[in-house]
């Protein structure tokens, strides 16, 4: 749960969308654009490689929940190798 | 649960010839997220896959029509709007797309690009530009700046380049944008709104080269020119175009000037339908 310096309005109404990051790695050409622009820091380079010998991104431990599901990540894959699809709304979005 | 779920298909792979990726272009380029940005407009555009058509020249961008899955048409050097004009002419009811570099476009089919815009033919054109020939190994081009090293021009390219978005409004383009690859979202809206125009319409992509482009210029990778992308991109305002702001020189610390330049109605070019413009 976030906290605010001031409650907005609205809290109870705004749910943050939480994402779950899906990867192709043999795709991965390891350019690291989404490492880079994740807005939340969720991923950052495995030590794993794939069959090319490229670094895939992985995500960092313990921001297994940070994914917002903003999708930027997938807009600029160049080599459609990561998504995130949405989890949805259990009982807490925030 | 640290690493990502493993997934065997991404959801654009219906629109892309899965079997083929990974592509060619290499790591760091931006030709790979314009198409998935088109890709992503065909399927937000509510006309059935079959109707779209895209057409690519010769060059790294021109691969883009080998990689997606829908009718699509590798054409010869220079002449990707010629094609397209054609299938525009036999079939008007297709969705004409031709995505394809700044040296296909630009250069050896520069002509055809300020011609189509003058008759403001009905079909929609994707520009990557990324400053000089990347697949034939980095030479200068008619889009490099002035002063940036290329292979064929190792103490700096002695030209002016060519200003696009303001070349084709005096050329007669319904609608004119210029994104780069980092925004992606515009660009992806800039595509969408593309289709829904009649007419001309022309959206130049700034992409990364790194390999081509950037290693003779001080940009080491794709990361480092997405990051100048994003401290020096300016939204421009609609309507206005001042031709000396919008020059790019990637070298100097000036702004480039993004965002849609042009959005206007002249008629569209269809010569079987006399009177109804």
């Amino acid at each position: 749960m976030r906290v605010f310096d001031r409650q907005p309005l609205n809290i109870d109404k705004v749910h943050i969308p939480r994402g779950q990051v899906f990867l192709i790695p043999d795709r991965c050409k390891g350019c690291e654009l989404c490492i880079h622009f994740c807005p939340e820091g969720v991923l950052e380079t495995s030590s794993g490689m794939n069959v090319k010998g490229y670094h895939y991104p992985t995500i960092v431990s313990g921001k297994e929940n940070s994914c917002i599901h903003c999708e930027f990540c997938a807009l600029i894959c160049s080599e459609f190798a990561i998504f995130t699809l949405a989890i949805p709304e259990t009982t807490n979005g925030g | 649960m640290t690493e990502p779920i493993l997934a065997e298909h991404h959801p654009l792979d219906d629109l892309i010839r899965a079997d083929r990726m990974p592509h060619i272009w290499c790591p760091g380029c931006g030709i790979g997220i314009a198409m998935r940005c088109y890709a992503q407009g065909i399927l937000d555009s509510g006309l059935p896959v079959k109707d779209h058509v895209v057409v690519s020249g010769i060059g790294c961008s021109g691969r883009v029509a080998g990689y997606m899955n829908l009718d699509s048409y590798h054409t010869t050097h220079g002449r990707a709007i010629p094609f397209a004009m054609g299938i525009k002419l036999a079939k008007p009811e297709l969705m004409v797309t031709v995505f394809s570099g700044d040296g296909d476009l630009v250069a050896i089919g520069g002509n055809h690009l300020i011609h189509a815009a003058r008759r403001n033919i009905d079909v929609k054109v994707i520009c990557i530009n990324n400053f000089n020939f990347g697949m034939t190994g980095g030479q200068f081009g008619p889009t490099t700046p002035r002063g940036a090293i290329a292979t064929t021009a190792p103490y700096g390219n002695f030209e002016l380049p060519f200003n696009l978005p303001y070349l084709l409004a005096a050329a007669g383009a319904n609608y004119i944008a210029r994104w780069t690859t980092l925004h992606a979202r515009q660009l992806k809206k800039s595509i969408l709104e593309a289709f829904s125009k009649p007419g001309f319409t022309f959206i130049e992509v700034l992409a990364p080269c790194p390999i081509g482009f950037g290693k003779s210029n001080n940009i080491n990778d794709g990361l480092e020119e997405m990051e100048l992308y994003r401290d020096r991109c300016v939204m421009a305002r609609q309507g206005e175009m001042n031709p000396e702001e919008l020059e790019i020189d990637l070298r100097e610390d000036k702004p480039i000037l993004i965002g849609k330049f042009i959005d206007r109605d002249r008629p569209p070019f269809h010569p079987f339908m006399k009177g109804q413009s």
